[in-house]
C-alpha cells in the first residue's frame, strides 16, 4: 500500500523541481535580453556590487525544508450525521419501507435475507427507493411492486452490522448506499434541470436532495452470532 | 575616436543574479503560507479504506481527528496487536474521548462549535466493534458530525 503514496509524491517533486528549473532559465534569459538592450542603448550605470550570492542559497534551504514539510492533501471521507442521545424514535414503519442491510461478520452482505455482492447493493438500493408503491411520486422510475417502499421519503434503509464486521466493508456498503442515494438524486437533476447534481445552484440541490431524502438508521452494533 | 570606446569583446556579459532570491523567496513565501505541518505522528497503522461518494472537508479549524488502528510495528512489542485509539501523539481509551472531543470543542470559536466535525481515521483492518464504540462515545460528547476518512478509489475489484 505505500506503493499507492509514493509515485504520486514523486511527481508532485519532480514537478516542483521542473518548475524551479524553469523559473531559472526563465530568469537568466530576461536578466541577458536587459543586459543587451543597456549594452545597445550605452548606458551604463555605475553600481555597487552587493555580494549577495549566498541569499540564494539561504533562501534555497528554506524552500526545500518547507518543500519537505508541506502536505497539501485535505481530508476526504463519507459524512454521517450521528443520531442525538435524547431522541427515541418511537414511530412505527411498516415492513415494506424498511431495506435491511446486514453485514455479517464474515463481511457477507444479507440485503432482506438474501446474500448479495457487494456490486449489487446500489442497483438494489436504487430499486428500493425508487419504487414508488403507491404510485405517489411524480419523479420516480420504480418498478412500484407492493412488496417494496412507497415514497422515496418514507424508504428507510436498516443498516446493521456485527462487532467483527471489518471496517473497509462497512465502509464500502455506506459508499455503495451514498451511491445509491447519489445517482437518483442525479438522474432527477438531468431530467428536471437538465444538468448534473454538482452543477446546481443551492437551491435546487435542496429541492433534489429534499425529493430523495437520505434515510439510513443504524442499528447498534450486535453480536450477531451470539443472538 | 572617443575615448571612451567600449572594448568589443567576445562572449557574453556576466548575468546578474541579484534578483534570484527574491524569486526563490517568492516561491519560499508561497509554500509558507500553503504549508500545514502534520500535526501529529502517527503511532497506529493507518490504511484508510477505498471510497467514490466523497466529500471534502474543507474547514480544517473545526475538523477533529480520531486515529484507529493496529499500533505501528516498532511499537508492537509494547502495545500489543489489538487496535488501538490515537488521540493527539498518545494512545488513549474509549473513556478520554468524550474529554479530548470537549478540549478540542472549546478551542473553537462559539459561534462555530456546532459545525464541528470529527473525522474517524481507522484502518482498514479494524473491527466494526470498536468504531461503534467510537460513534457511541462521540453521541455522549454530542459531536454529531463525523467523516470516516478514506481514500479514492473503487471499493470492490480489490
Amino acid at each position: 500500500m505505500l506503493f499507492y503514496i509514493s509515485p504520486k509524491k514523486g511527481a508532485l517533486g519532480a514537478l516542483f523541481l521542473c518548475l524551479i528549473i524553469w523559473l531559472y532559465g526563465m530568469v537568466f534569459a530576461l536578466f541577458s535580453i536587459i543586459h543587451q538592450i543597456e549594452n545597445s542603448m550605452k548606458i551604463k550605470r555605475l553600481r555597487p556590487e552587493l555580494n549577495a550570492g549566498s541569499m540564494a542559497d539561504i533562501a534555497f534551504l528554506l524552500l526545500v525544508f518547507f518543500l519537505v514539510a508541506t502536505t497539501m492533501n485535505k481530508d476526504i471521507g463519507i459524512q454521517r450525521k450521528l443520531p442525538s442521545t435524547e431522541k427515541a424514535s418511537a414511530a412505527t414503519i411498516s415492513q415494506k419501507n424498511i431495506l435491511t442491510v446486514l453485514v455479517n461478520s464474515s463481511d457477507r452482505i444479507l440485503v432482506n435475507d438474501e446474500y448479495l455482492g457487494i456490486s449489487e447493493l446500489k442497483e438494489r438500493a436504487m430499486g428500493f427507493i425508487d419504487n414508488n408503491g403507491k404510485a405517489q411520486c411524480s419523479y420516480c422510475k420504480g418498478s412500484q411492486k407492493i412488496s417494496s417502499s412507497d415514497h422515496p421519503s418514507k424508504a428507510v434503509i436498516s443498516l446493521q452490522n456485527d462487532r467483527s464486521t471489518s471496517y473497509k466493508t462497512y465502509v464500502a456498503v455506506q459508499n455503495e448506499l451514498t451511491a445509491a442515494y447519489n445517482s437518483l438524486r442525479n438522474n432527477l437533476a438531468v431530467i428536471k434541470y437538465s444538468k448534473a447534481f454538482v452543477d446546481l445552484n443551492k437551491e435546487q440541490k435542496r429541492e433534489i436532495s429534499n425529493s430523495y431524502p437520505m434515510h439510513i438508521s443504524e442499528a447498534e452494533t450486535m453480536n450477531l452470532a451470539s443472538n | 575616436m572617443s575615448k571612451f570606446k567600449k572594448k568589443s569583446g567576445g562572449g557574453t556579459p556576466a548575468i546578474s543574479t541579484a534578483s534570484l532570491p527574491d524569486i526563490v523567496f517568492m516561491l519560499l513565501f508561497f509554500f509558507m503560507v500553503t504549508t500545514v505541518m502534520r500535526e501529529v505522528t502517527l503511532l497506529v497503522k493507518n490504511e484508510k479504506p477505498f471510497a467514490t461518494e466523497i466529500k471534502k472537508l474543507e474547514k480544517k479549524n473545526l475538523v477533529t481527528y480520531i486515529y484507529v488502528g493496529k499500533p505501528k510495528k516498532s511499537l508492537l512489542t509494547t502495545y500489543g496487536s489489538e487496535p488501538k485509539i490515537q488521540l493527539n501523539d498518545a494512545f488513549a481509551s474509549l473513556k478520554d474521548i468524550k474529554e479530548f472531543v470537549f478540549a478540542e470543542r472549546d478551542e473553537i470559536s462559539e459561534e462555530e462549535q456546532n459545525q464541528m466535525t470529527v473525522s474517524i481515521k481507522a484502518d482498514e483492518e479494524v473491527k466494526m466493534g470498536l468504531i461503534s464504540d467510537i460513534k457511541q462515545e462521540l453521541r455522549k460528547a454530542e459531536a454529531l458530525k463525523i467523516n470516516y476518512s478514506t481514500r479514492k478509489g473503487e471499493v470492490y475489484d480489490r
